[in-house]
């Protein structure tokens, strides 16, 4: 219900001592933007980092071969070795705990020689051999054709995918490379698809500038007999990959006959606990955020209610008035309470709208220059937290009234109407 | 109407005890006019505020048109206060951002009376009082003695059975003082409200029916004009 004389009273209160006002309602604006600024800036710190992880799988592991530190069995100590195909079927077999298992290898290096030709254009990319299920581990968009598939494998077809950079790289701006030929370390391929990463910033340039072709396809033709350059592994659902790598290090030094004690031999990494690491610390740095925001909202919602005490005081004769007049206690209350709350609310509406729009322009200002996009990335805050904001500020407007209500209708009538 | 016996109050501030009224037995009949005199400090205006129920007695029994007043909590109070009872003061209390018609509207407010209604109520009880031409302006621009009527359009409004007045012309010249009592003489025969006027001025007293001295806290003299 719209009461036009409560809007009034609320109205003249504020008005009346406009620098109080102003202060008070800046204590609030102030815990509100700063509570809405830090959290969009951890956000966007957040965004930053985790752009490097795309979409990748983040319970994945990866595990290489180094060279031994420890002789066994009759080998000496630096003794480089190699996977080979039959390690996968054994990995497979012997760890029901795989969800996905890649073997990869690759080929070149990245920002190596030119390694791949098409025409009078070349370049050096990344090129890898991989199975399907690759793309199951670490997605990419792919724009054009397909990705490699059971019947390349199969067949060892000479085919390849690549990404955006390549296409720029080796192609016209408008030519479709589907269909056509590259020349990879003397070898010609055929393209089938086309990619573009689903990370940002350097992460994606690294992404764009890769080719993959199907795996046994790369062993055959580059003549690598049957050895795989590493493995990508993801766990099954709700099981940590820590187990997974466990065991597939395990297994790989037995059949590979590495000191089980040898820990250099086997190289691995583990994504799942970088990954974690990472979000304990976006969690601690929300968490200090929070404390940090509602603290200083606290201080301006006890600025509010200070000043409600003194209004209070100063209305004390009005109040006892409108008391004689008929006017019972929950009347008066509710009147102090609201005007506490259209306070707050305003002044945090206003915090609150501030910081969006600041964080907004950073945003902007961030993307129409290109930079920063490496640690920082679309600074915000969801729509429910500010929800959620809006509704703190609106309960703290109400306690902070709360008070100085019951103080307004503690005094008896008579004395409220003697006071000078 | 009124009918309180043996009214006692003291009040306490720190260690001192003040025994302001020591017994105060009184009846009002519906419809009269009644004037309280008294020196100051004397518990006149103590009298009439337990009376208001502004404030509460520590002995005694009140009986407000056959309602005992005891231990009422505020909300009672305020709803008592407001059905039965209308106000005037010495110094108008009228709530300053308000304009007069709103002033006056105060208490229909309080009975969640519609805006648009009570407004037009409000005009009606200001016409009355020959403010019509007033209502839109505030307080601070209106003389002491409109602003007086206004109070009065504000106590009647809530069409009370009892009028309170608090030294009603204490802050006025005579000639307005005059005016201001004929307009409660007149609405205490036409609307036949009971009327209860602190004072001390005599000839202000003397146009009521009858005048109650009080002296220290006990009546002392019963005097019919």
């Amino acid at each position: 219900m719209f009461d036009l004389d409560r809007w009034q009273e609320i109205y003249h209160v504020l008005r009346k001592n406009k620098l109080r006002t102003f202060l008070t309602a800046f204590g609030v604006f102030w815990g509100i933007f700063m509570l809405v600024i830090m959290m969009g800036s951890g956000d966007g710190l957040k965004n930053g980092v985790s752009q490097n992880f795309g979409d990748m799988a983040t319970n994945s592991v990866f595990i290489w071969a180094q060279q031994t530190s420890v002789p066994y069995k009759g080998f000496t100590r630096g003794r480089q070795f190699y996977y080979e195909n039959a390690d996968v079927r054994a990995l497979d077999e012997a760890i029901p705990e795989i969800k996905y298992l890649a073997p990869r290898t690759n080929v070149g290096g990245f920002n190596g020689a030119s390694n791949v030709i098409r025409g009078l254009k070349s370049g050096g990319f990344q090129i890898f051999g991989d199975y399907p299920v690759f793309d199951s581990i670490d997605p990419v968009n792919l724009l054009q054709g397909r990705f490699i598939n059971e019947i390349d494998i199969k067949e060892k077809r000479k085919v390849v995918v690549i990404g955006l950079r390549v296409k720029e790289l080796l192609f016209e701006k408008n030519e479709n490379p589907i269909n056509q030929y590259i020349q990879v370390n003397g070898v010609y391929f055929n393209v089938v698809g086309l990619f573009k990463s689903k990370r940002t910033g350097e992460a994606a340039s690294n992404d764009n500038q890769r080719i993959h072709m199907p795996f046994t396809t790369c062993q055959k033709t580059f003549n690598m007999g049957d050895a795989i350059g590493f493995f990508n592994i993801t766990s099954k659902d709700g099981i940590p990959v820590a187990v997974v790598e466990e065991k597939a290090i395990r297994v790989l030094k037995k059949r590979h006959s590495v000191a089980p004690s040898d820990d250099a031999a086997i190289g691995h990494f583990n994504l799942e606990v970088e990954y974690k690491k990472m979000v304990g610390l976006f969690f601690g740095i929300k968490v200090l955020v929070w404390i940090v925001g509602i603290g200083t909202l606290f201080a301006g919602v006890i600025g509010v209610s200070n000043i409600m005490l003194v209004v209070v005081k100063e209305r004390t004769k009005e109040i006892g008035i409108q008391r004689a007049l008929g006017a019972t206690p929950w009347i008066i209350i509710s009147q102090i309470i609201t005007e506490s709350v259209v306070l707050t609310t305003f002044s945090g509406y206003f915090g609150l709208t501030l910081g969006v729009g600041l964080l907004e322009l950073i945003n902007y200002l961030l993307e129409s220059s290109g930079a920063g996009t490496e640690m920082f990335l679309h600074p915000g805050i969801n729509f429910s937290v500010a929800v959620v904001s809006l509704a703190i500020l609106v309960v703290a407007g109400a306690v902070a009234g709360l008070i100085p209500a019951r103080k307004a209708v503690s005094v008896k009538p008579i004395d409220a109407l003697r006071y000078e | 109407m009124i009918d309180i016996s043996n009214i006692h109050k003291t009040y306490i501030t720190g260690s001192n005890k003040l025994h302001v009224l020591k017994g105060i037995d009184l009846k009002v009949e519906a419809g009269e006019m009644i004037s309280v005199m008294g020196a100051s400090g004397s518990g006149k205006s103590t009298l009439l505020n337990i009376l208001g129920i502004l404030d509460n007695h520590d002995h005694g029994e009140y009986l407000l048109s056959g309602i005992r007043i005891e231990n009422l909590n505020e909300r009672k109070a305020a709803r008592l206060r407001n059905k039965y009872l209308g106000f005037v003061f010495q110094s108008f209390n009228l709530v300053s951002f308000k304009n007069a018609a709103e002033n006056v509207a105060l208490p229909l407010y309080y009975q969640n009376v519609k805006r648009k209604k009570r407004n037009a109520i409000a005009m009606e009880y200001l016409d009355r009082m020959g403010l019509k031409e007033w209502a839109h302006h505030l307080p601070n621009e209106l003389s002491g003695g409109q602003k007086q009527r206004v109070a009065i359009a504000r106590a009647l409004i809530g069409k009370p059975k009892v009028i309170l007045a608090d030294e009603p012309t204490g802050a006025l010249d005579s000639v307005t003082s005059q005016e201001v009592m004929d307009i409660l003489t007149d609405i205490n025969k036409n609307e036949n409200i009971t009327m209860l006027i602190v004072t001390h001025e005599l000839d202000i007293a003397k146009r009521t029916q009858k005048t109650i001295r009080i002296t220290d806290g006990l009546i002392t003299e019963i005097i019919k004009n």
